[in-house]
């Protein structure tokens, strides 16, 4: 095994670890011989559970409530650089999140060490090397780190499959690290989700994206429509419709969005640009409505259907539902 | 006030990029380059903050000579003052060499708030905000879809995984915006003559009294460059009314419904 110790900074949200973290986690174990959890919530002690089950021997957490008072990029910052001083890992991961970013990039900032983004892949043999795509997914790169440690390393969520270790839960290990006056002066005064109910976006078996062959925002009720039928599914989006305002961020996939990879993913009136397709072509299956058959989306569906979405979604909700109730 | 809007020439993001094969760096010759866009966002939230507050946009861009042409856009879209810093030591530079030449630019300009994107549209890191914020000793107000500014305080939406945060803070701070938190103005005629005449400085790592920035510093480096594995296409139908029956039929198949 390359490495003595991997961190793994892990978010929680409802008392519940999030799943790009536990994805890291078992990554983490093919990675290092010791492997660490790192949790800065008022809730971080209840991620002891499923960090210890995915392979965290030890959880350390700082559960100061004001870690959710204030951005946690500076506060969460601080605290790893001395803890990092004290335990010595050799790696830190972290998830492509928002809060994932913003902690990284100021710990590397503060440590000097080197930071790479968007990997798809991690590997540790002497030296730690990432592995990632870029220009839409056609090129593969492989880029070592080797400007001291700990190397830090930011992974696209479902990279990696969440698997437990059986193991029980981790060593909690209170962080007492106080959050500075300074980082006081960027505080959260409110927080709203804009979710949908129903499975989430990443979790979801099928995911109906719309783009903007829907031509009108109303028209993703038909999309909501589809995905209730379906059952187990979630609706997302295309950029496109996202910047005009038609649905939330929180629904957008794609290389600036979320990375989803359902057992079928259906692209409703979405073109196939690259930047959407590196963030779908994961799935297992993919399934293509759109009128112009020379649409790029059509190079990577197992099922294209040349045609009117509009009409075609409408069609199917129906059809689903008359098959469901036989 | 004095707002400091960070701004990065790329190659036109509709040609596909490509690296060179033996440095593994971006292929820069030959190709368009642009402003990114996404750092349009920035210029115009500048703008707009000075237009409301008062005080001046200074553009900084970290790039070769070519990226005047970025800096001078931002300057016809009403800036009024550009810093391009350049210097064949920076080539091939990482994000935090990035961020300490950024850093160090906007410090000695002075500013309540330096803007930037979220993530450039080329390398796509996402981290120089971030990294530049902890340079400055400042708070990193990031991922912003929608800006006020109420004296010296900052409210703003920042995205979120589920949705959106509402955040305040008290300048000076690094603020980075998405797409979509304005609509970015095209520079006018008589901006693109005014431009001509606003001040352009050119710095190197020196005039910052910076040293182990740059390619030879960088901390990382490309070990090997493949093309990915493409997914094929499968079967195309046409939609003769039975395109719904045929995607149902597939869904069966998946054991999704
Ligand atoms: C830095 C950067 C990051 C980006 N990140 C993302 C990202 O994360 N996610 C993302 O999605 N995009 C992203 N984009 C944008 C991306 O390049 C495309 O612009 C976007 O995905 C296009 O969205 P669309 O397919 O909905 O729209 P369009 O490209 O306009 O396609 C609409 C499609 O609908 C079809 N259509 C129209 N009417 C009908 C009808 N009645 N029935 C059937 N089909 C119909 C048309 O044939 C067309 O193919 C990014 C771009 C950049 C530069
Ligand atoms: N060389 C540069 N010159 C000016 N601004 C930059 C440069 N590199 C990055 N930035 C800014 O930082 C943002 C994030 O960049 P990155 O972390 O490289 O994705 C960009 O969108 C720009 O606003």
């Amino acid at each position: 095994m390359a490495l003595d110790r991997v961190w793994v900074f892990l978010e929680v949200a409802g008392g519940k670890a999030a799943p790009a973290g536990l994805e890291l986690l078992t990554k983490a174990r093919e990675l290092g011989s010791t492997v660490e959890a790192v949790v800065f919530s008022p809730e971080a002690e209840q991620a002891a559970g499923d960090a210890g089950a995915h392979g965290a021997a030890t959880l350390y957490a700082a559960s100061d409530p004001a870690y959710t008072e204030v951005l946690l990029g500076g506060p969460a910052a601080d605290a790893l650089a001395a803890l990092v001083e004290e335990h010595k890992p050799d790696l830190i991961l972290f998830a492509m999140t928002q809060d994932g970013r913003d902690v990284a990039g100021r710990l590397a900032a503060k440590l000097g060490v080197p930071v790479v983004a968007n990997a798809l892949e991690v590997a540790a043999d002497g030296a730690v090397s990432v592995g990632s795509s870029v220009f839409g997914a056609t090129l593969n790169v492989t880029t070592a780190l080797e400007g001291g440690a700990p190397a830090i390393v930011i992974v696209r969520p479902k990279s990696f499959a969440a698997e437990p270790s059986g193991a029980g839960p981790a060593k909690l290990v209170p962080v007492a690290i106080p959050v500075a006056e300074k980082h006081r002066r960027a505080r959260v005064v409110d927080r709203t989700a804009e979710v949908a109910s129903g499975p989430k976006l990443e979790e979801a078996a099928v995911v109906v994206s719309g783009g903007r062959g829907l031509a009108d925002p109303k028209n993703f009720e038909l999309l909501e429509q589809l995905a209730g039928a379906i059952g187990n599914a979630a609706v997302g989006a295309s950029r496109a419709v996202v910047d005009a305002g038609w649905v939330p961020y929180a629904m957008q996939v794609g290389q600036t969005g979320k990375t989803v990879k359902p057992t079928v993913y259906i692209a409703c009136g979405i073109s196939g640009a690259m930047q959407h397709t590196v963030g779908m072509k994961g799935a297992k299956a993919i399934v293509a409505i759109n009128r112009d058959e020379n649409a790029p989306i059509f190079k990577l569906a197992d099922l294209g259907v040349v045609g009117d979405v509009l009409k075609i979604v409408p069609q199917l909700t129906e059809e689903i539902k008359k098959r469901k109730s036989k | 006030m004095k707002v400091v809007v960070c701004v990065k020439q790329i190659p036109d993001p509709n040609t596909t990029g490509q690296l060179d094969p033996s440095t593994h760096l971006l292929k820069r010759e030959g190709v368009e380059v642009v402003m990114d866009p996404g750092d349009e966002y920035g210029v115009e939230a500048g703008l707009k903050l000075v237009e409301a507050a008062g005080g001046e946009v200074t553009i900084i861009s970290m790039g070769p000579e070519r990226g005047l042409d970025a800096v001078r856009k931002a300057l016809a879209m009403g800036a009024a003052k550009g810093i391009l810093v350049s210097d064949e030591s920076l080539r091939g530079s990482d994000a935090l060499s990035t961020a300490r030449v950024l850093a160090a630019t906007a410090k000695r300009e002075g500013f309540d708030i330096v803007i930037t994107a979220t993530e450039s549209t080329d390398g796509y890191t996402g981290i120089v905000p971030q990294a530049m914020a902890e340079i400055l000793d400042v708070p990193a107000v990031t991922f912003a879809k929608s800006i006020e500014l109420d004296g010296d305080t900052l409210k703003v939406q920042r995205q979120t995984e589920a949705g959106y945060d509402v955040v305040q803070a008290t300048l000076p701070v690094v603020l980075s915006v998405t797409a979509g938190v304005n609509e970015p103005r095209y520079p006018s005629l008589k901006g693109i003559m005014g431009a001509k005449s606003k001040p352009l400085d050119r710095l190197t790592p020196r005039d910052l009294e910076l040293s182990g920035v740059g390619g030879a510093s960088a901390g990382q480096s490309i070990t090997a460059v493949e093309p990915a594995p493409q997914r094929g296409a499968g079967e195309i139908v046409k939609d003769d009314g039975q395109g719904a029956a045929r995607v149902a039929d597939f869904l069966a198949e998946r054991k999704v419904i």
